[in-house]
């Protein structure tokens, strides 16, 4: 388990947004590791696991996207029955953690089924995880 | 048709005569039966004998709408309040409504002036006129009807809304003239159309809309969904209600009654009088009515004076058609809206810059105009998380209704979306623009 850097995007619910985003990202050949995108209606937002966040993030904000960066958990878990349920799930309700936000990807050098995670308390969710290992 | 041939084709030097007796005489009245009007010539140490031609308009203070709002109801009126046959009002405003008074004389005037003005817009005793403005305290409905039954038209007094029927009796009684708000047209439009009704193949010719701006675009629009011609009215409830100033059939301009009307256009920041031709802001003085005169009334709105002679054949003055406000306050639902309010909520809530928009939808004339907020979302007030972006939005919603007094819709956008500019940024579109 590792703190990563995560980058929002803002957007508007919108054809053509997300391409937007990807563009910026391919000129400038930054490879996008996860991506999810949250939305309503009228917005959303998009949060990547970038190759190089900080470069990322200043591209989008150079092209005029409102951008953020945070911190956020990843995790690695057995990618068998009930994996994700007693390594990430469980822990964290019973630790009364939320999960505010999650998505999952697999990490093309290892093969490793990785989540990427945040709740509303970082610092306790890590020695919750730690403790597990 | 010309219906006053002498005073709307009067020589222009023989009309400034009229209106400089009219005005010497107007300004005596105000200063011995208007304590507003006393006080304030007092404080200029201007005395109506100093009054000696045209020019000297310039030395008399100007009314405005707040003047009206601390004398409510009755403190401007000239006259005893036994000579009133009539009150009228503004549509409601926050505070209180905009009070004006008319004695017998001045409903005669008022008549006369908008039967003169629907004459010029091409209206005959021959036409049966449909008066969608809301008959009551505001002037649109009586004063429509008063001057179209002058004139001699058949009046069918439908007042706005009930939209169905309308359209129906448009049908069946045979209307040729429709008098509205141009919102209220295209709602009307749209309604026959969902009735299955071509309203180009009634005896619909013509319309006389007013009571708020409108464009070309518009215009055109109406005439191509109505098959009919539509002529642009303006007025005011400070200075009578509508007539004061209508279309010819050369649509170059609005031919003002001034021989009960004296205009002058502004610099809206010094005062100062600016030239023909030259954009500024509307002043009006009254130069005929009995019970409620007012000087210099500071109208807001921008347009600019055209002395030219028209090809009509009338001599009087032609105000261009009215470009905006130089307050850019909106009324929306019948209540007064300031950029400036929208921006102190933005300001409060924080981090939160005030980059907006401000959308409103002009296609409900009388009911539901919606007020829309853009909102650009910056780094200070962008959460990775979705819940603190819906209360934010939630937030400014309610902020936003508490110091409007009406609700608006929150729209938070992108930082491209609202375009930037240099100076005075654009901060009010009409959702027709988008």
């Amino acid at each position: 388990m590792v703190r990563m850097k995560q980058v929002s995007v803002f957007v508007e619910n919108q054809p053509g947004r997300l391409s937007a985003i990807l563009e910026v990202l391919e000129k400038r050949q930054i490879s996008i590791r996860a991506l999810s995108v949250s939305d309503t209606a009228e917005i959303g937002i998009v949060r990547m696991i970038l190759t190089k966040p900080e470069e990322g993030l200043n591209e989008l904000r150079k092209a005029g996207f409102t951008t953020r960066m945070d911190w956020v958990l990843i995790v690695e878990i057995p990618d068998v029955p009930g994996g994700l349920l007693h390594s990430v799930a469980k822990p964290m309700a019973e630790a009364g953690i939320n999960l505010l936000y999650f998505y999952a990807y697999t990490e093309p050098t290892t093969h490793k089924t990785m989540v990427v995670l945040k709740t509303d308390d970082l610092e306790k969710a890590e020695r919750i995880l730690e403790s597990r290992r | 048709m010309i219906l006053d041939s002498e005073h709307e084709q009067m020589p222009r030097k023989v009309l400034e005569r009229l209106q400089l007796e009219r005005l010497q005489h107007k300004l005596r009245e105000v200063y011995d039966k208007i304590p507003f009007y006393h006080r304030a010539f007092d404080k200029q140490r201007f005395k109506p004998d100093d009054f000696h031609n045209l020019r000297d308009l310039e030395k008399l203070p100007f009314t405005s709408k707040l003047d009206f709002r601390d004398n409510y109801p009755y403190a401007l009126m000239a006259t005893p309040p036994e000579q009133i046959v009539r009150i009228h009002a503004s549509s409601g405003t926050i505070g209180k409504p905009i009070i004006t008074a008319y004695t017998k004389s001045d409903i005669d005037t008022w008549t006369q002036i908008m039967a003169r003005a629907l004459a010029t817009a091409g209206v005959t005793k021959r036409d049966t006129i449909q008066n969608a403005h809301g008959y009551g305290l505001f002037t649109g409905g009586l004063g429509f009807h008063y001057g179209a039954e002058y004139l001699g038209a058949t009046v069918i007094p439908t007042s706005a809304g009930n939209t169905k029927r309308q359209v129906l009796l448009l049908q069946d009684l045979g209307t040729t003239v429709l008098a509205c708000t141009p919102s209220y047209a295209l709602i009307i439009s749209e309604t026959a159309s969902e009735m299955g009704v071509d309203l180009r193949n009634t005896r619909l010719r013509l319309g006389v809309f007013g009571a708020e701006p409108w464009s070309e675009e518009m215009r055109k629009d109406i005439e191509e969904r109505l098959g009919i011609r539509a002529m642009n009215m303006y007025g005011l409830t400070e200075v009578t209600g509508p007539g004061v100033a209508i279309e010819c059939p050369y649509q170059n301009g609005l031919h003002l009654a001034e021989d009960h009307f004296l205009a002058e256009i502004i610099d809206p920041e010094t005062g100062k009088q600016l030239s023909y031709g030259e954009k500024g802001e509307l002043v009006i003085t009254t130069l005929t009515k009995e019970a409620h005169p007012v000087i210099r009334f500071r109208t807001r709105d921008i347009t600019s004076l055209n002395p030219e002679p028209c090809p009509c054949g009338r001599t009087l003055i032609r105000v261009s058609r009215i470009t905006g406000r130089t307050d850019d306050m909106l009324v929306v639902r019948g209540v007064n809206v300031f950029p400036s309010q929208i921006e102190s909520v933005l300001l409060a809530v924080e981090g939160v810059e005030p980059h907006y928009l401000i959308v409103i939808d002009r296609k409900h004339a009388f009911s539901s105009d919606e007020l829309e907020i853009w909102v650009e979302v910056t780094e200070d007030v962008f959460s990775d998380e979705m819940q603190r972006m819906v209360n934010l939005e939630k937030r400014l919603r309610s902020e936003m209704e508490s110091v409007l007094g009406i609700s608006a819709r929150i729209k938070l956008v992108e930082p491209k979306t609202i375009a930037r500019s240099e100076g005075k940024a654009k901060r009010v579109v009409d959702r027709s623009e988008l």
